[in-house]
């Protein structure tokens, strides 16, 4: 039988995608206690212990000078920072998109001006944005706004002019304005692929996130991994790179359910 | 008498032209089909009557009127694909006609209005013979089955004329059948005109009350950007079809399933 053709069963699917979470585990523990038979007091790869340790302290913890439980706290101001900014983002680009792939008048208003504003590099705008926004809250969410607005207009706007011309010409000879067209079948036909390029935005955001509270900030994941690579405490740094990995996968998963959940017709009709 | 009047109508795409000076006149309550082979333009007078297109020359009248520029309530359109829209179930694509026209700004019913047009349209999917399918998708729904609905949902806003752009070209023999049955009864009960395109001449024979056959007469290849097609014949159905009145037809056709014992040119197979 050709190689192509071997397909594993639903048990075989299971072992096969678990062997490369097996083999990272292994190769990391295996050489964290090599280093470590070397040198006890080796910070590079720490051993599990340690790692649970660090993190214990630091969940559930208070600090003694704040009197926060950091862990939950770096992550409640990571999220909420993400949070804000995708909302915004994703309101904003729902409503220019829309209106982009509906108008021809408006596509041509604002397609080039977007794709070229989506041509610039975020990272290279942060640091305009902190002296204009100040270091607060405010520079931050507009960085990741920045970094997905144009992505997710720019999508929104195709998927748009990607629904059959026919369905248009329908609803206009049911009767319909521009208004009831944009309200009753553009706009509820680009929630669910709303959901698809917001899990293709997720990954820039996360980079867009971590990489503003390095910078400047005084709380979050991302400054957390950056503070205390000064004292090279992988401890630290690793779980909480775990930590961020396993949010960004759940909030790809909760994406992908809701569409689902939410939006059951979707799925049949891309099917078709 | 003539409802709808074409008037020396010529359509021609930069040096192309695809029609040439058409004029002709289609009676109130008129059946009419266009055949002709592919490229003769049969389509594009359809979209000139729907308003998606408008002529380059000449003008089409309605109840004396030009036709609006846009496509509107008074022509229903059904397209061979991509008629109903797959956000929404059986019964809320026939009822967005009326919410439409009754709900300017929010494009939704609620409460009384609502349940007023919901029987309604419950009414017209029984008519077209999807009272069980009411709250599936248009994707759960058969070929067949999408064109009634996209029938009942065009039906909902009680157009003055019908264009049909080769609705059942991608249906079975047997359920084209079926829903040429309804089409033909859709037409006797219905204060209804219609035209519709079509590649089946025995479609457009059984169902027509006339045929206009659109063809190029000057097909050399130095010729064919140069001349359009014309009007090649125009066939009115004897006896006269006549809206309300028809025989409703049970002859089966060509492509339909044989029945046993009545295959045209062969013996009645004796019992053995």
């Amino acid at each position: 039988m050709r190689l192509l053709n071997v397909k594993p069963t639903r048990g075989q699917a299971l072992v096969l995608a678990a062997i490369p979470f097996a083999l990272t585990c292994f190769a990391y523990l295996l050489f964290s206690q090599l280093r470590l038979a070397e040198n006890p007091n080796d910070k590079l790869l720490p051993s599990l212990g340690s790692m649970i340790q660090a993190i214990n302290d630091l969940a559930f913890h208070a600090d003694a000078r704040t009197g926060q439980y950091i862990f939950w706290a770096d992550t409640a101001a990571s999220l909420q920072r993400l949070g804000v900014a995708l909302a915004i983002s994703t309101i904003a680009a729902l409503i220019v998109g829309v209106v982009m792939g509906l108008l021809p008048i408006a596509g041509t208003l604002l397609g080039p001006f977007v794709a070229v504003l989506s041509m610039a590099p975020p990272l290279a705008l942060l640091p305009i944005l902190f002296i204009v926004m100040g270091l607060g809250e405010a520079s931050k969410i507009a960085l990741i706004v920045i970094g997905s607005f144009p992505f997710l207009v720019r999508d929104l706007a195709l998927r748009v002019s990607e629904l059959p011309r026919e369905q248009f010409l329908k609803a206009q000879t049911l009767g319909a304005s521009t208004w009831q067209i944009a309200l009753r079948v553009a706009l509820p036909q680009m929630l669910p692929r709303l959901a698809d390029a917001l899990r293709l935005t997720l990954g820039p955001a996360w980079l867009f996130l971590i990489a503003a509270e390095a910078i400047a900030s005084d709380s979050g994941l991302g400054y957390r991994i950056f503070l205390v690579r000064r004292y090279l405490a992988m401890d630290v740094i690793l779980p909480y790179v775990a930590w961020i990995t396993l949010l960004a996968f759940l909030s790809d998963a909760a994406l992908r359910w809701v569409q689902r959940r939410a939006f059951p017709w979707f799925v049949a009709a891309r099917a078709s | 008498m003539s409802f709808i009047k074409v008037e020396n109508v010529w359509k021609e795409y930069a040096d192309q032209i695809v029609l040439e000076n058409i004029s002709f006149e289609i009676a109130h309550r008129a059946f009419l089909m266009l055949v002709g082979p592919s490229g003769c333009g049969k389509t594009t007078f359809l979209r000139m009557l729907l308003g998606e297109d408008a002529p380059t020359r000449g003008k089409i009248l309605m109840d004396g009127a030009p036709l609006v520029a846009e496509p509107d309530a008074d022509r229903g359109v059904v397209f061979q694909r991509y008629s109903v829209f797959p956000h929404l179930t059986a019964l809320q694509n026939v009822m967005l006609g009326a919410e439409f026209a009754q709900a300017p700004f929010l494009g939704r019913l609620f409460g009384a209005r609502r349940r007023a047009v919901a029987k309604k349209a419950r009414a017209l999917l029984e008519d077209v013979g999807l009272s069980g399918a009411q709250d599936k998708y248009p994707a759960a729904l058969s070929g067949g089955m999408q064109q009634r609905l996209a029938l009942a949902q065009a039906l909902m806003r009680q157009p003055k004329v019908l264009l049909l752009d080769e609705p059942f070209g991608a249906l079975d023999p047997g359920i084209r059948a079926d829903i040429q049955a309804l089409m033909q009864r859709l037409w006797n009960e219905t204060d209804l005109t219609i035209v519709m395109v079509t590649h089946d001449l025995p479609e457009a024979f059984r169902l027509g009350t006339r045929i206009l056959a659109f063809e190029r007469s000057r097909n050399r290849p130095e010729e064919r950007e140069r001349y359009g097609a014309t009007i090649a014949r125009d066939i009115e159905i004897w006896p006269p079809r006549v809206a309300g009145a028809t025989r409703p037809f049970t002859r089966p056709g060509r492509d339909d399933p044989a029945k046993p014992g009545a295959e045209p040119g062969r013996p009645a197979t004796q019992a053995s």
